[in-house]
Formats: C-alpha cells, structure tokens, sequence
C-alpha cells in the first residue's frame, strides 16, 4: 500500500491464475536466476508512512537557512513571483500531463507553449522560439552545432559568460569535437581588439552574456558588428527581465538568443528547475533543437495547435539529429507564460526599472561605506566591489549573514552584488551599514 | 507505380536523365509515395561538389527524413529553387520536379534501367 | 477559444510591485521596440489558464498507459515537500554550511539509488533522461580518452532503441553502428559478435527492451561488449519493470541513466521537468560531471572529481524534482520499490492475456512491465490502422497507448499501465479497446474520422509543417 498499488491479495491471485504463474516471482522467469536480488533485498530502509515521510523531509527542509534578504545573483535571481503563478501550475492537468504527442486531448498544453513561444520572440525581438530548453548554459551550448559548417568549425565564448555556462559549453564541445575558444575580458568587458584579431574564417560562432557575468552590459551592437565581419553568427544570452528595458537582441544583431528564464516566475529552489529559451531568424529556424509548437486548422477548420517541425528531431532523424533533445521544461514554460501574462509590458518594465534604480542606490551607498566599484560600465542589477583580501571578504558576507542577509557572490578578489525589487531601501540601507561597520 | 522508361534509376529511388552531358537527379514515384506529404527539402547550392553514393541534401515529411542520394559524381550547375516554397510537388510531380542538374558528370554510380527497377521495387515493396 | 494575446484591453492589468523607494534609475540607452505582452486583468487571466487546463487530458483525469513513458499516479506528498520554502528558497550559491537539509536530499537519494541500479555514485545533474543519455555516454568517451585508445569510435546501438540513444551517440562524436534485433525482439548475439571490435566504444541498450521483455542472454551481452574493450550503458526508460527485482549494475552495465519522471513518479508537467539520474560504477567515478555531493561526518560538502567531463547544467541539477522523488523513494522503501515493479508486470500480463484474444500480440510470451500489440492485420483487413484505433480511443476519454514505435514493430501500440491502476480499470478499458477493435469492422469509417467528441479534432500536420505559424503576431 505504500507504494501506490490499488491491488488486493485476492485480485492478484485472480490476475496471476489469469496470466497462468504461480506467484510474481515466477512472471520474472526469463531472467537468469543468479541476478535476482534475494529476499535480504536491497540495502535500503524500508518504506515510512506519509506521516513519517512528511516529517523525515520537513526536517531536512528546516535544516537549510532561508536569507530574508538575498544580494546575491550569479545566475540565479530571485524575483516577486505573483500568486497567480503558482495557482495555475499547481493543477494537476498541467502537473501530470504528458508531452503533448495526441494533439487533440492536449491542446491546453500546445496553446499554452504556443503563447510562451510568441512571448519569448517578443521579449527578444526574434521570429520564433522553441518550447524551451534544460536551462540558459545547455541552450547558449546547443547554439554551436546550429552555427557550425563544413568551413565553420570554431566556437567562440567571452571570457565575460558565467563560468558555469562557458563549462557546460565546453562539456558539449568535448563531446562534439569542437575547439571552444575564450575571447578573453579586458575591464569587465569583452576585449573587442581581442575578439576582431581572434576571430578568422573558420569561426562559426561567438557568444556574448547582456548583461555579462560581472553585470556590465557590453556594446553588442558593435561586437555584433566584428562578428559578422568574420561571417561568423552572433549568439547572446540574456536576462529576460533586462530585455524589457534594454535594446532588443534583434536589433544588436543577434543571430540567436538564449537565457535562462528562471528570472520569469520560478523559485531559486537550490538550482533547478529553471528554464532555458531559444530564438532565432525565420532563416535559421529549422536549425532550433528541441520541441516546437506551431498553430494549424483541424478537419472542421477549426484553429488548434500542434508539435512540429518534428523532422528535426531525434525520433525522426536518430543519429542524424543535431540534438537529442527529447522534452522541454514544459511546466516552467508555462510558469513563465503566466509570469509574463500578469506583469504585462508595464509590470516587465516597472520589475526591470526597480531592478536598475535599486542596484544603482546600493551601489552608491556601498561607495559611502568605503568600497570600491571595480567596473565603471554602466550595469543592469548586478556590479562588482573590491575586497583586499578573501578574509575581508568572510569578514563581510559573514557580518551580514549573521542578520539574516545573504551578501553578494564571490569572484576573483570581489563581490558580485545582485538587486532585485525584492529588496526594500531601509534593507540596502541596512546592508550598507554592517558593510561599513565591518570595512 | 509510374517508372517512366527513358529514364535510369538508382537503387535508392532517385531518377537520372542525360541532357547532354547534364546530369538531371530526382526522386521516383516510389520515393514520393514512401515519404507522404512532403513538407520541406534541404536543398544544397549552386558550386557545391556531389559524390556518387553521397547524400546532396534530404527530403522532410511530417513523420519521417530521407536523404537523396547522388547517383553521380561533378559539380551542380543548378538547383530548383522552386522545390523551396513548393516541396509538395515532390509528390505531384516527380518526375516533373528535378533536384539538381550536374554539369560536368565526373562518375555515375551503377544506374538499373525502368524494367530493373519496376524489379527492384517489387522486391522493396 | 482565444490565445491570451486575443483577450483584455489596453490598460488592464494587475497591481502586483509598489513604487520605487529609491531614486529612479533610467540607462542610457533603453528599449525602443515595442513589447507586445497581454494586457489582461488577474480574474481573465485565471479564467484563460483555466480553460486551457480543461483542455488538457493528464495521469490525474484517467488511464494513461503510454509504452516506455511510466505514466504512475504522482504522490501529492510529493508535490508538499517540492514547495516547502526551506527547499524553494535556497540560492544554489548560498554557503553549503547554511544549504546542508538540501545537500542531505541530494546525497540521501544518491545512495539510495545507487543501491537501486547497482552502482557506486549517482548524480543528479542532467534535467532529462535524454540529458543523462548524453552524460552517461559522455563517460565512456572520457575513460577511452583517458586511457588514450583514440580508436574506439563507434557506439552499438539496437535498431529498436529509443531515439535519443542514436542521437546521443552522434551527438558525442561517435559513429551509431545499427545491430538487426532478432525474431524474438532481442539483441541477436551473432550480429552483436561481429559488430564489435577495438573500435567499439560501447554499447547502449535497455533491458528490459523497448518491446516489453526482458533480454535473457544480457549477461552474454555485457561479456561480448567487456571482452572487447567497451563498455555499457544501461539506458533505465524501463527501470519501472525490475527496480528492486534486478539492478542494472548485476546485469553488466558500467553506467546508467533514470527518469525521475518516469520510475520514480515525479510529475511530467507537460513535457517537463523531469530529472535525469545519472549512475555508475566506481572506476567511472572520476570522469563523473561535477560537483558530487559527499559527506564526512555527518556534514555534507561537493567534491569535484578529478578528471570530469565537466558540468552538463548549472548548479546541481533539477533540484526540487529530486526533492519530490526523494520523498517517494522513502515512502515505498525497500519492499515498496520491488512491489511497484512486480504490480507493474503484473498490470502489464494481466492485460495482454485479456487482449490476446482478439488483438495480435508482437511477442506472444511473458512480457515486463509494458506489451506491443501490432495491428497489421487489422489494418489489412479493414484499413483501420493503429493511428485510427488510437484517435477512436479518444472518443472515450481514453488516452492512447505509444503509437509507432519502436520501429521494428509494424502498426505499433505500446501499452504500460503502471503499478498504480486497478483491476477495475484495465478490465473497462479492455473491454474499450474489444469495442473499438469491433467497431473496426463493423465501421471503420468512424474511426477514419475519430476523434469526434474532442475539442478539436485531427489536425492538419502536413499543412503545419508546410506553412509554419510559430508565434502569434500582433497587428
């Protein structure tokens, strides 16, 4: 009974004498006998009760500190996440549904993907979008096979990228044979001196973070421009609440847009699930992996929704599949669709300006305090102080946790400090203080 | 199964025809009908280099891919376009709707005639 | 019914952010374009996404028996711990030392299912079962790598694997060699025996196989592939058949992937998120994608081994999918897991002797956890074909079973109940599935044309394809 099985003993004697087997065992017969596990089992406890599993895992919960305050980002932000997000994605249609392959029975999920799709190609500026991927590092690596060419082998990376993403590209360029090469940063940047030298006729690709791992936003409009120079194809990875203030993607010149859509309505939650999203030209749409949701008639000319594209994928194309991507983040998609529903453009925009002025404030009021900003480009929500020492450093992140406040990432010889709207100014004023108590 | 005569066929469905020494590739009824609906065909370029027995694109319907295979060897001298907006007359047309044509034909591949390959897809079939 | 975009008026909306407390910022360069996002007041909102939910078929509506995709009941329980704040709360960058309830979660169920597969450390990082493929094939190019054997560059795959198996295998640089499954369904050993050889990398299967049964020469198996230099890989779609019983580990296998999603009940959302276990043997250990959790002590910390492939995601994985199988895992324990699975095959037998009357089994023998019905015949007798019967299924709110596939049985139907339905309901939709087999010959038309009773019917893929409508596209 614990493990979810309506039978009773007297249906399973039933159903055995059906099948023609003396007990469950004998249904095993085919397989060779020196393999089964015997009675002793498997070397785990046994199973609990709901009660005693409700509290068994509550108490590993209560063993982890929730931050009332959180400073810190580093690709992964935690944002305001409206009621309606939650109420829509906890039901249980959309919780224990399946890919949508019987189209008739699931149009809720395809229109639902659909929406996502347009919303994404909106926030971007791009004609189409898939239905999502893993997460903005394994979508910013699945860009390269979609770029490369008999001529084109090399990918390109700025050193500026989250250094989680540029590992998880190099995991896939391991896998695909692919040389990856880091354009290296210079003050925070992408060196574009570096980038125009570097980049040569067989480049297929170059990818630039907006804003970058550091939090300055770089010029991609003119690295869009050296990259397509070489005839190389410009790749960005972006926050999407930035994309609601910044100049689009599209008209940096973008050939592909990915990121990680956690920011849009999913919980920090220890690193996953979050979301990540593709877009792209018309031209290079057949080039997308992953699902893709388009919108069709039925026989009644009725509209409804439909996966396609599909011969691009691993079931139709196998081992000529540029990707082997079988699923999407479905739920997190949808998390995001309604995110974007409820905030609107107004509330993308006002989110992203409370983001900015917050930031900015509490950048100004660490410089008060005594700190040092390393990089003078102007930043989104994230920037970066100086500490002299990495005992400096436990000095401060410690002096804050102790009230409850989580400071900012550590990098190289600093602070990465991240500001969202959850964070109110008597908060920043607080952070502030205990950092000067302490510098 | 329509399997014109003056034609040539490649075990794998594609059809050849001489215009000079201008190579015409397509695909047969056969393949078409195979296929389904065709949906889209990657088509390759103008200048590109084609080996006998090698894939010079493939064609997408909506539950299967099959790559075309060269039947000849040279350099594509012109690629129908058209196949790009239109891929559905593939399967109204095949023989009317050529792929490529190869100008200069450098190799051909062991190429059956009409009855050879009416056998052929008998055996497939 | 409307897309959200068609719905709402300019200047609607929902309070949701107060004012800005701090003087306001503007960049110097903003955003010109136009952002066309719905405009729609919260009770439209609901109203829309709750329409849209009505038009989606889940576990929790009825019998979901999709071959290869383990539609089980999904605990609620489940879905409590997944949204305690102490779990949904964390930063993934937060010092371990305040983190160490979430690395106890990562670590508990590492173990725990490293004793389910029969391998020596688990990771957790891959967010999908094709993602695992990836990783767990990934270590076997890293340990011929290290070794310095460049020459292994082909990967066997059966031809009736799973998709993602060739394409993971091409997607990792190796050469897919196909081997032809025997009469029986299962991996023909001579053709096994003269596809490997010192360039064989490895070799990817899953037993029990995608047609339901379970391979019996898989020791043989493994020793040919061992013998030869390679490795295995055990791909767990199917685990949900002998967890408990059996372990992949037992059967030869150097690594593994498992769907969280699939054996271990963690909702399937539509499509995602899912999880994607990764396992293997201790000598593969040191090639695994980092970090791994570990513990000394009594504290848990990460460890990075020493010659990864490196990460395959941020962070740790899908976290809070962990957390829900985690739950499950401690709830069934150590006999519920083998119950699950001997429920699971005895689901699976118990319908195909029901239906072996009237339909055509692909393998008329003891099946595991899931059997293939091909309908061949059917279709050559009365031109209904599985696709038909499928749609006709529809019309009694019924989801269908895996349509076409695996590739090596013609007219396919893969059908998988799971542990977690009744007698009852196997018993009503047998005697749906004998209605639709009849009403095949009586009235084929019907089924030409089925689904009749669903919110739309068949829809007109070739024209989708053809003429790709993506996105919606404001005026």
């Amino acid at each position: 009974m614990g493990s979810y099985v309506p039978t009773t003993a007297a249906e399973r004697e039933e159903m055995l004498a059906a099948i023609g087997v003396k007990d469950l065992e004998g249904l095993y017969r085919s397989v060779p006998q020196e393999m089964l596990l015997k009675d002793g089992g498997l070397n785990i406890p046994e199973g609990l009760s709901e009660l005693e599993v409700r509290e068994a895992v509550t108490a590993m919960a209560e063993k982890n500190r929730v931050f009332k305050t959180v400073l810190r980002g580093a690709g992964a932000y935690r944002h305001f996440i409206p009621s309606v997000v939650k109420s829509v994605t906890s039901r249980e249609e959309l919780l224990t549904c399946y890919t949508p392959y019987q189209a008739e029975i699931s149009q809720g999920v395809l229109q639902g993907t659909f929406e996502f799709q347009t919303m994404i190609c909106e926030l971007t500026g791009m004609d189409v979008s898939n239905a999502s991927h893993y997460d903005g590092a394994t979508a910013a690596a699945e860009t390269i096979p979609m770029c490369k060419d008999r001529k084109r082998t090399k990918a390109y990376v700025s050193a500026c990228a989250h250094p989680q993403t540029i590992e998880v590209m190099k995991t896939y360029c391991f896998a695909s044979n692919t040389e990856l090469i880091v354009v290296p940063a210079k003050d925070g940047k992408t060196d574009m001196d570096a980038l125009r030298d570097m980049l040569g006729a067989d480049a297929a690709c170059f990818y630039l973070q907006q804003p970058n791992y550091l939090g300055q936003l770089e010029d991609a409009k003119a690295i869009g421009e050296i990259v397509h120079a070489a005839g190389a194809k410009f790749v960005m990875g972006v926050n999407p609440i930035a994309c609601a203030i910044l100049p689009t993607p599209r008209e940096e010149g973008a050939d592909i847009v990915v990121g990680d859509g956690q920011p849009l309505g999913l919980d920090t939650a220890f690193g996953g699930p979050y979301l990540g999203f593709m877009a792209t030209t018309n031209a290079m749409t057949r080039k997308l992996p992953g699902r893709i949701v388009g919108q069709t008639k039925d026989v009644d000319g009725r509209t409804g929704y439909v996966l396609t594209l599909s011969a691009r994928e691993q079931h139709i194309r196998r081992e000529k599949a540029s990707s082997n991507i079988c699923s999407n983040q479905a739920l997190c998609a949808f998390a995001a669709g309604v995110y974007m529903a409820a905030m609107g453009e107004q509330g993308m925009k006002q989110c992203a300006r409370l983001c900015t002025s917050k930031a900015h404030y509490f950048a100004a009021e660490l410089e008060k305090a005594g700190c040092t900003i390393r990089y003078k480009g102007e930043f989104f929500h994230e920037f970066v102080t100086e500490v002299e020492c990495p005992n400096c450093r436990k000095k401060i992140l410690d002096a804050l946790e102790a009230e409850g406040i989580l400071g900012g990432a550590e990098v190289d010889g600093g602070i990465l400090w991240c500001v969202t709207e959850l964070v109110s100014k008597a908060q920043l004023d607080r952070a502030a203080a205990i950092v000067k108590e302490v510098q | 199964m329509n399997i014109p005569a003056e034609l040539k066929y490649s075990k794998s469905h594609e059809w050849v025809k001489m215009d000079g020494d201008v190579a015409v590739i397509g695909i047969s009824d056969f393949a078409q009908d195979a296929l389904g609906d065709v949906v889209f065909i990657n088509l390759p370029a103008e200048g590109d280099e084609v080996t006998a027995g090698e894939a010079l694109g493939d064609v997408e319907s909506v539950k299967a891919v099959s790559d075309v295979i060269c039947p000849v060897s040279g350099t594509i001298c012109e690629v129908n376009e058209a196949l790009a907006d239109a891929p559905e007359t593939l399967n109204s047309d095949p023989y009317g709707a050529w792929i490529i044509k190869v100008s200069p034909v450098t190799d051909t591949e062991e190429l059956l005639d009409a009855a050879a390959y009416e056998a052929h897809c008998a055996q497939e079939g | 019914m409307k897309l959200i975009f068609e719905l709402g008026a300019e200047g609607r909306g929902m309070t949701l952010m107060p004012e800005c407390d701090v003087p306001e910022y503007t960049l110097p360069e903003e955003r010109t374009a136009p952002l066309h996002l719905p405009h729609v007041s919260e009770n439209e909102l609901t109203r829309h996404y709750t329409a849209l939910c009505k038009r989606i078929h889940g576990v929790n509506d009825g019998f979901y028996p999709l071959g290869s995709c383990t539609m089980k009941y999904n605990p609620k329980i489940d879905e409590d711990m997944a949204a305690l704040p102490g779990f949904t709360q964390l930063h993934p960058l937060q010092p371990a030392e305040t983190a160490q309830g979430a690395l106890e979660v990562l670590h508990t169920l590492g173990s725990e299912l490293g004793e389910v597969f029969g391998m020596d450390a688990v990771t957790f990082q891959p967010a999908a079962g094709a993602h695992g493929e990836f990783t767990g094939v990934l270590l076997i190019k890293a340990y011929h790598t290290d070794r310095g054997d460049f020459n292994r560059t082909k990967i066997i795959v059966p031809d009736s694997a799973h998709g993602t198996n060739p394409a993971t295998a091409a997607m990792c640089g190796f050469q897919v060699v196909n081997i032809p499954s025997g009469a029986d369904g299962c991996v023909d050993l001579d053709a096994l025996r003269a596809a490997v050889g010192p360039d064989t990398a490895g070799l990817m299967l899953t037993n029990p196989n995608t047609v339901g049964i379970f391979d019996k020469n898989i020791l043989e198996i493994t020793k040919i592939v061992h013998d030869a230099g390679g490795l295995c890989y055990y791909d767990g779609a199917n685990l949900n058949a002998v967890m408990g019983v059996v372990r992949p580990g037992d059967m030869g296998f150097d690594c593994i992937h498992s769907n969280l999603h699939k054996t271990f009940a963690t909702p399937h959302g539509g499509g995602g998120p899912g999880a994607g276990a990764v396992g293997c043997k201790e000598f593969l250990k040191k090639y695994m994608p980092g970090p791994l959790v570990v513990e000394n002590d009594g504290k848990y910390g990460f460890e990075y081994p020493e010659k990864s492939i490196g990460r395959v995601k941020m962070f740790y994985g899908n976290f809070d999918v962990v957390v829900r199988a985690l739950t499950y895992v401690l709830t069934l324990g150590k006999s519920g897991i083998r119950e699950a699975a001997m429920n699971a095959v005895l689901n699976a037998n118990y319908m195909r002797v029901k239906l072996k009357d009237t339909f055509t089994m692909a393998y008329d023998e003891i099946c595991m956890h899931e059997f293939v019905m091909s309908l061949v015949d059917l279709h050559k007798e009365t031109g209904v074909s599985a696709l038909d019967l499928a749609k006709g299924m529809l019309d009694f709110g019924l989801h269908p079973p895996t349509m076409y596939f695996p590739l090596i049985v013609h007219e396919a139907l893969m059908v998988e109940p799971c542990e977690t339905e009744s007698k009852e309901t196997m018993d009503e939709v047998c005697e749906i599935y004998r209605k639709l087999f009849e009403l095949a010959h009586t009235d084929p038309e019907a089924l030409h044309t089925a689904p009749h009773d669903t919110p739309v019917r068949r829809l007109d893929e070739v024209g989708a394809a053809r003429n790709t409508i993506l996105r919606y596209t404001f005026a």
